[in-house]
């Protein structure tokens, strides 16, 4: 597979993550997500085959279709950030950090895990840090939901070079969509307070 | 027909079935049974052998294939499933008194099964997969529908899926220690994930934040059932790996690191049990101590005696959790909250609620005459002829947790003079808590009786038990 596909795969991944780190809107935060998974399929093509890379996009897109059907149901209420700190240069700030993190650590991984592309490597692992960066300034369910799948994403880029097992793909995909539907049940658990509280 | 249908296939239809019923009491009752019956069945029934039921011979086969992967349960993990069963059904039957059995029944079998399923699977390694299902069903059980997400179940969440990928990894990497013992750097990058992952998993110190929180804010009896079943199949996983890998096995420094942290965890947890004015979190921090006192029991240097241990203390913490959560939901109906101010002098309203509390509290802190005490006292002994400061911290760490149980005990009884007393609980609750009270107490004075059950238990380990 073309080298430069992957670093098409690592550039989406790396806009997308940053951007989600940034934007509060939640229409804009979930499309990200949808096309974040097109550079996790683009990096999983490197050692799975087409079906099965496809089967991890389709899953990924199906938690996305989940939780924005979810988050569809509550259209007036806007999340508020109550977690410090808010302000956008310093997310861009903690990101550059995760770069740097990401940059030394990628070529020793491909000791780790022998086979492994540095693409692959830079993509994974970005999004696993980016993922623990999301989960570290937040405690909204949505905004968690989407840290735990940016991780698992990442995970199963990197994962994807050492197994390529249907069992462990199907297993994988069961968690993602769970985890999807765990999201969806605690926005809605939520947000069914925030009304109630809005009507009282 | 083949084992894992029956102890696994059965419970995750039976799960689906129990949604239809509207009845809580049903529910409770049904699933008990059904747990009792997985329970008896495992005692009764070998696996492998051939059964004769007249003319008509049976024979169990312990595996079923999927997907080109097996699910195995042989006659050496049948008490793992007498046990495993008989814990879930004296939970489900209690279900029935603190009104969520709705929930928690069909969740916690479908929990019960996959947990179980985890210790099945081969490769063993998909079992952090399954453990992240379990985690991921048991969500909505933390969180009725009516109630805003708390902290503490967000990162139960998080931290418990953060373990499936490192133990995943460590995974690839062990297989390649296997193949190559002398590659000293691939043995310690293993090592670091697996610790990394199984700290996660276990909520070991500095990870165990999310227990006294989720005690705090969730359901507190569906809160015992979590705590009690996901450590108990966290440390059977985590001995696997021990049983599988030679060279984690005769590791002496694993077997120091592991006494560190079972120690940092013991001692840190007692230290803020002590300062806790919330009755709910004294018990998830009481929980955390149990996971520290199993970690503790697996660091001793003789694996039969560890073994032992480790199993022989899943008994007091699930009774102890048990009959401790049923009597917190019980109180739960007739105060404002769980917190000290609120439950003054509630022992002199509640009798039966309070000794049960007590009781499950004196227990895990390790008093006599307790469930608690042999066992806690026996790994106390053995870790103070490993390392006498280890044993003086072992003895700090228990005190902070003794010393929460009898302010509790103080905060019960504490009301003006002349309060009469009386008992407002109704008669299934006060036989309940009663028969966990009298258990406590009896297998504390006799735990020669836990031996006997427990007493084939570390043969499921093929080298461990050795």
């Amino acid at each position: 597979m073309s080298e430069s596909i992957l670093w098409i795969g690592v550039s989406i991944c790396f806009v997308t993550t940053i951007t989600l780190l940034l934007v509060r809107d939640w229409r804009i935060t979930l499309s990200l997500l949808a096309v974040q998974y097109i550079g996790m399929f683009l990096l999983v093509l490197s050692h799975w085959p087409l079906g099965m890379s496809a089967a991890k996009l389709i899953t990924g897109w199906m938690s996305v279709a989940i939780l924005v059907m979810t988050q569809s149901g509550f259209p007036t209420f806007t999340y508020q950030e109550s977690s410090w700190p808010e302000g956008r240069s310093f997310r861009l700030f903690i990101a550059a950090l995760v770069i740097i993190a990401v940059a030394s650590f990628a070529p020793s991984l491909l000791v780790w895990l022998p086979g492994i592309a540095l693409p692959v490597a830079y993509g994974g692992l970005f999004l696993v840090g980016m993922g623990l960066l999301q989960l570290g300034i937040t405690i909204q369910p949505l905004r968690v939901t989407i840290g735990l799948l940016t991780i698992l994403c990442g995970f199963e880029i990197l994962y994807a070079s050492i197994e390529n097992s249907v069992l462990v793909a199907a297993l994988l995909s069961v968690v993602n969509l769970g985890l999807a539907l765990v999201g969806a049940y605690l926005i809605t658990a939520e947000d069914s307070v925030h009304q109630f509280e809005e009507i009282e | 027909m083949n084992a894992p249908v029956i102890w696994l296939g059965i419970p995750v239809l039976a799960a689906l079935g129990l949604w239809a019923i509207r009845s809580e009491k049903w529910t409770a009752i049904i699933g008990g049974s059904l747990a009792l019956v997985l329970s008896f069945l495992a005692i009764a029934i070998p696996i492998d052998q051939a059964i004769l039921i007249g003319n008509l011979s049976i024979r169990i086969s312990p595996v079923y294939e999927i997907l080109g992967r097996k699910f195995i349960l042989t006659s050496s993990n049948q008490l793992v499933l007498v046990m495993i069963y008989g814990i879930v059904s004296f939970w489900f039957f209690g279900s029935g008194v603190s009104r969520i059995s709705h929930r928690l029944v069909p969740l916690g079998l479908l929990i019960t099964a996959l947990l179980l399923g985890s210790l099945a699977v081969d490769p063993f390694l998909y079992a952090a997969l399954l453990i992240e299902m379990a985690v991921l069903i048991a969500i909505p059980m933390l969180t009725p529908p009516d109630q805003k997400p708390g902290r503490g179940v967000i990162r139960f969440l998080i931290f418990q899926t953060l373990a499936m990928p490192f133990i995943l990894l460590s995974g690839f990497l062990l297989s390649g220690v296997e193949a190559s013992p002398a590659d000293i750097n691939l043995v310690i990058q293993a090592a670091f994930l697996l610790g990394i992952g199984f700290a996660f998993l276990l909520a070991v110190f500095p990870f165990y934040a999310w227990i006294p929180m989720i005690s705090e804010e969730s359901p507190i009896y569906a809160v015992g059932f979590v705590l009690m079943i996901f450590p108990t199949i966290g440390m059977l996983f985590g001995l696997s790996f021990l049983d599988r890998y030679t060279f984690l096995r005769e590791s002496r420094q694993l077997y120091e690191i592991l006494r560190i942290i079972g120690m940092l965890t013991l001692v840190t947890a007692g230290i803020w049990a002590m300062f806790q004015r919330h009755i709910g979190r004294i018990m998830g921090y009481a929980t955390i101590i149990g996971t520290s006192l199993s970690i503790l029991a697996i660091s001793l240097p003789s694996t039969t005696t560890a073994i032992g241990l480790v199993f022989l203390l899943i008994v007091p913490r699930a009774l102890g959790l048990g009959v401790w959560s049923l009597a917190l939901t019980i109180m739960q109906k007739q105060v404002p909250s769980l917190l000290f101010g609120d439950l003054k002098g509630q022992a002199r309203n509640l009798p039966f609620v309070g000794a049960a509390i007590v009781g499950a509290a004196l227990s895990l802190s390790g008093i006599v005459p307790f469930v608690g005490f042999p066992i806690q006292f026996s790994l106390w002994n053995n870790l103070g002829e490993v390392s006498v400061p280890f044993g003086m911290w072992f003895g700090l760490g228990m005190l902070g947790l003794v010393i929460s149980s009898l302010r509790t005990l103080a905060v019960l009884v504490m009301s003006p003079e002349k309060t009469p007393w009386q008992s407002i609980e109704t008669w299934t609750e006060r036989i309940l808590l009663g028969i966990g009270v009298v258990a406590l107490v009896l297998f504390g004075i006799f735990p020669q009786w836990t031996q006997i059950v427990l007493a084939n238990l570390p043969s499921v380990f093929e080298h461990l038990g050795k």
